[in-house]
């Protein structure tokens, strides 16, 4: 008998209360009625069954309502399923992300699947090994604390009858609503959370199997372009439709106000069309984008905001006198997705009911705003995910859905596969918002922070699907009966939207930080990989090297120094070693040195955040060489320490950290979407340039592992820390602050002269 | 109107117009999934296939222009159960992440190491400048590729 099983015994005999405070991954829950909160997201998803399934034929099916999009999140499923219920991960099925078979568990963002989902189906997996132990207990006449689960097989530990899940599978019905009574195992019992396991869908991936919803080919299926426009809010004032329905394939020709879209037999048919009713189609662009450069900053800090003071500490104990004041502004540009492959759909019509193949983040949110657009109801909806190119947030992946679903409803039956070409995706996928942040504070003569804020001006960083007001699908918007976009709203604390990561996890005695939404969005903006974390990082924690600088003390040194929190501090201090970071005091860049000559200039940074103030902690440091001439940063390495928690599979965190590592550099060091007074000027790779091999840091990753405490979501925790670990290298190698992104040649170059 | 191809070893005969770019042919009309479109301009690398030996790119490459030639794609490299040296190395690296730009990659990994069988860390980011990684995972794909040369030695 394992320590597992007696300690499910024990709660079976009750005791509930004392037990479920030993165990970190509980949430307070315990014994209390059916109504009660159960943990993650078994909460809003009741059913014992609508997480799992034990088949007859030796097989188990689980279900998630998260999605792959690259993180391994499936993977990590299994091991969780795999280790709770006693089953090898060859018999598991993962359902994934359907509208007609998995539970709602929203949108797969915000590094919360673990936590959402995991959980859920921890707890799931529990209950029913439970349940079928029992049932099994009551099988072979003997007591459930002497039986004992080997991947699948209920045996008394002594030896002697057995039976299994499978042929128990019609006696412990999981028809039943999830109690959450059943503990999962603790850390010390697991067998594959912990491990390094593969990734499921990467074989496929390197074979040419069918891994990607552009992959799907179905009876009879045609293909779908879109035609758009060139600029936001533009109209469409005529265009010759009836030149290009007589195009070779052409099956449809569909407009609907200023929407237009096409349908071919053969996909280079599709392309000529859409090609074809691009030079033909006239369009009224309003001109209403914001000003470009420096001004926009200007101009984001003039405009209708709605303010909220996020978090406020007041410490009338504290003295100003003889503290010295800093202020400093910081900047981001709009920045792209840019995922790799443009999104796709397959959308088909079958009396009145539609089916849609997605790579969403999220198919009940996407469903639910495809109902509204077109006025039927949700139920005749099905939403199934498949995966696409990694979309790091809100790219096209839902408007080009709708897309889909209104070509093909023109055509009944018929399955077609809508294709964004390059210049759809970088045109009309969602931005990250520019972002503008004020920092103010006071040094006493000790080099201690007295006073700290943090002002943030953006645009929304949420607009996706299922906003109670409007739409936040594209088409929607320039239909002949159209609905309005969705209000600009806000993450609320503690997670936060603009506002992320922007209140200190620093211990200051007074501090304040003021969220200034922008209300208008003139260019369309969403959730991009950490939403506001990456520009409120960046400024923080380079204010941090700054204040640092003037008080003459080492970055290390100065934020350990503020810091109680000591996974925080452990990151830091590990961080620092792995890097064999040699004590200096900070560069003191409010009276920049003389010319810096023409050699290649070496520096150090470092940068920490817990993402979200909720998540995983992360430190990292970076080298950077930067040439003074030409002003080109090269990130030569990064080094980067990580607290996640309970690690599930630790290949699979440091893939996305080193990712979120090497992303970021792109980020900091290239990224831009540029516009003019009409237009969004991003058609392809040459005007949005991204990192290359030849630019790539040699990356280390070190991972703290708590197996006593609950798991961290760690897929977005590098960008912020990344981004800042590069500038205050770049302050450390040239003696000057860059406060504007990206830290391109031409902006260092400009910092330099 | 048609063209026919030879690819990964066997003959094919599309409907497609001479011109039609060689991606379009693969994926629709001989069921290649490896070959993706990402960009439709040769500047991102995802469509990659070799062309008797040589990485092309095929959004752009007409398919008529591949007629004479041998193509191969990630299908003719190796399969689930018989996986080439390239392939094991890369599910050994775990070198992917959301995957779309691997295919093309392992094509430009395969056309290096046919010409330059233990290439340093500075080739193989010069063999795949041109082939695009969202998700940041180009040190497992430059690790996949040197584990793949040693083993080919």
């Amino acid at each position: 008998m394992t320590a597992g099983l007696r300690r499910r015994a024990l709660l079976q005999g009750g005791s509930l209360t004392v037990l479920f405070s030993l165990s970190s991954l509980l949430p307070a829950v315990a014994q209390a009625p059916a109504s009660a909160v159960l943990p993650g997201s078994l909460n809003g998803n009741r059913q014992l069954d609508s997480w799992l399934r034990i088949n007859a034929d030796g097989t188990v099916t689980m279900f998630t309502g998260k999605v792959e999009l690259g993180q391994g999140i499936l993977t990590a499923l299994t091991q969780i399923v795999s280790d709770e219920l006693d089953v090898d991960t060859r018999r598991l099925q993962v359902v994934s992300g359907d509208t007609s078979l998995t539970p709602n568990e929203g949108v797969t963002a915000g590094s919360l699947s673990i936590q959402d989902s995991g959980t859920a189906l921890q707890f799931a997996c529990a209950e029913a090994r439970s349940l079928l132990l029992a049932a099994a207990a009551t099988r072979l006449g003997a007591d459930a604390a002497d039986l004992v689960v080997n991947d699948g097989t209920i045996s008394l530990a002594r030896g002697g009858k057995s039976t299994t899940y499978w042929e128990l599978s019609g006696d412990a019905s999981l028809r039943r609503e999830a109690t959450a009574k059943a503990l999962p195992k603790s850390s010390k019992l697991h067998r594959l959370v912990g491990q390094s396991v593969q990734r499921r869908d990467i074989p496929a991936k390197v074979t040419g199997g069918e891994a990607y919803v552009q992959d799907l080919r179905l009876p009879g299926m045609v293909h779908g372009r879109v035609v758009r426009p060139a600029a936001p809010r533009a109209r469409l004032v005529n265009v010759d439709l009836a030149a290009v329905s007589a195009m070779p394939g052409v099956l449809k020709v569909v407009r609907d106000g200023s929407f237009l879209a096409v349908a071919a037999s053969r996909e280079e048919q599709a392309i000529a069309a859409a090609r074809a009713l691009q030079a033909s189609a006239r369009w009224s662009e309003p001109g209403d984008l914001p000003p470009v450069g420096a001004a926009l900053f200007a101009y984001m800090r003039a405009q209708r905001t709605a303010d909220t003071v996020v978090n406020e500490k007041a410490n009338s104990a504290v003295a100003a006198t003889g503290a010295t004041r800093l202020v400093a502004d910081y900047t981001r540009p709009y920045q792209a997705h840019a995922s790799i492959g443009p999104s796709c759909a397959v959308a088909q019509w079958n009396d009145g009911k539609l089916r849609v193949w997605s790579h969403t983040q999220g198919v009940f949110p996407l469903r639910a705003d495809m109902a509204k657009v077109l006025r039927v109801p949700p139920a005749s909806i099905t939403v199934t995910h498949r995966e696409g190119s990694g979309c790091y947030g809100h790219n096209g992946a839902d408007d080009v859905a709708l897309d889909a679903a209104l070509l093909a409803r023109a055509l009944p039956g018929t399955p077609v596969r809508l294709q964004w070409m390059r210049e759809d995706e970088f045109g009309w996928e969602p931005l990250g918002s520019a972002m503008t942040m004020q920092l103010r504070a006071s040094l006493d003569p000790s080099g201690k922070v007295v006073d700290w804020q943090h002002d943030v001006w953006s645009y929304t960083h949420n607009t996706r699907p299922n906003d109670p007001d409007g739409s936040n699908l594209l088409a929607a918007w320039s239909l002949q009966e159209p609905l309005p976009v969705a209000p600009a709203r806000n993450i609320p604390q503690p997670a936060g939207g603009s506002d992320r990561n922007a209140v200190p996890l620093y211990d200051f005695p007074q501090q304040k930080v003021v969220n200034h939404l922008l209300v208008d969005m003139p260019i369309r903006t969403s959730a991009l990989r950490t939403l506001g974390a990456y520009g409120n990082v960046f400024a923080l924690e380079s204010f941090m090297d700054e204040l640092a600088g003037m008080a003459g003390m080492d970055p290390v040194e100065f934020r350990l120094a503020h810091l109680r929190d000591p996974r925080g501090r452990a990151v830091i201090e590990r961080v620092a070693s792995m890097a064999g970071w040699k004590k200096t005091a900070a560069a003191d860049t409010r009276n920049p040195k003389a010319p810096v000559g023409s050699g290649v200039l070496k520096g150090r940074g470092i940068g920490f955040s817990k993402y979200k103030n909720l998540a995983a902690y992360c430190a990292v440091v970076a080298e950077v060489s930067v040439d003074p001439r030409s002003g080109a940063v090269k990130v030569d390495r990064a080094w980067a320490a990580v607290d996640a928690g309970l690690v599930i599979n630790p290949d699979g965190l440091r893939n996305q950290i080193e990712g979120g590592i090497i992303q970021s550099t792109s980020w900091t060091l290239h990224e831009s979407a540029p516009h003019d007074a009409s237009r969004l000027l991003s058609r392809n790779w040459a005007d949005y340039r991204i990192l290359r091999f030849p630019e790539v840091p040699v990356v280390l990753v070190d991972l703290i592992n708590r197996p006593d405490e609950k798991p961290l979501g760690v897929g977005e925790g590098a960008q912020g820390p990344t981004v800042a670990a590069i500038a205050n290298a770049i302050a450390s190698a040239t003696g000057r602050r860059p406060r504007d992104l990206p830290l391109d040649g031409a902006r260092i170059q400009a910092l330099l002269a | 109107m048609s063209v026919s191809l030879t690819v990964n070893g066997t003959r094919h005969t599309s409907p497609a117009a001479p011109d039609t770019p060689l991606l379009y042919v693969l994926r629709n009309d001989i069921g290649i999934n490896s070959a993706k479109y990402g960009c439709g301009v040769a500047q991102c690398g995802a469509c990659t296939v070799l062309l008797d030996g040589q990485p092309i790119r095929s959004c752009v490459y007409p398919a008529s222009a591949a007629a004479a030639g041998k193509l191969t794609t990630l299908e003719g490299l190796g399969t689930p159960q018989r996986l080439h040296v390239l392939q094991q190395a890369f599910i050994q690296e775990q070198a992917a992440q959301c995957g779309f730009c691997i295919s093309g990659m392992i094509m430009s990994a395969k056309a290096l190491l046919d010409r330059v069988p233990d290439p340093g860390e500075a080739q193989i980011h010069e063999a795949l400048a041109g082939n695009l990684c969202r998700c940041g995972t180009h040190t497992r794909i430059v690790r996949a590729i040197q584990r793949a040369a040693k083993e080919l030695a």
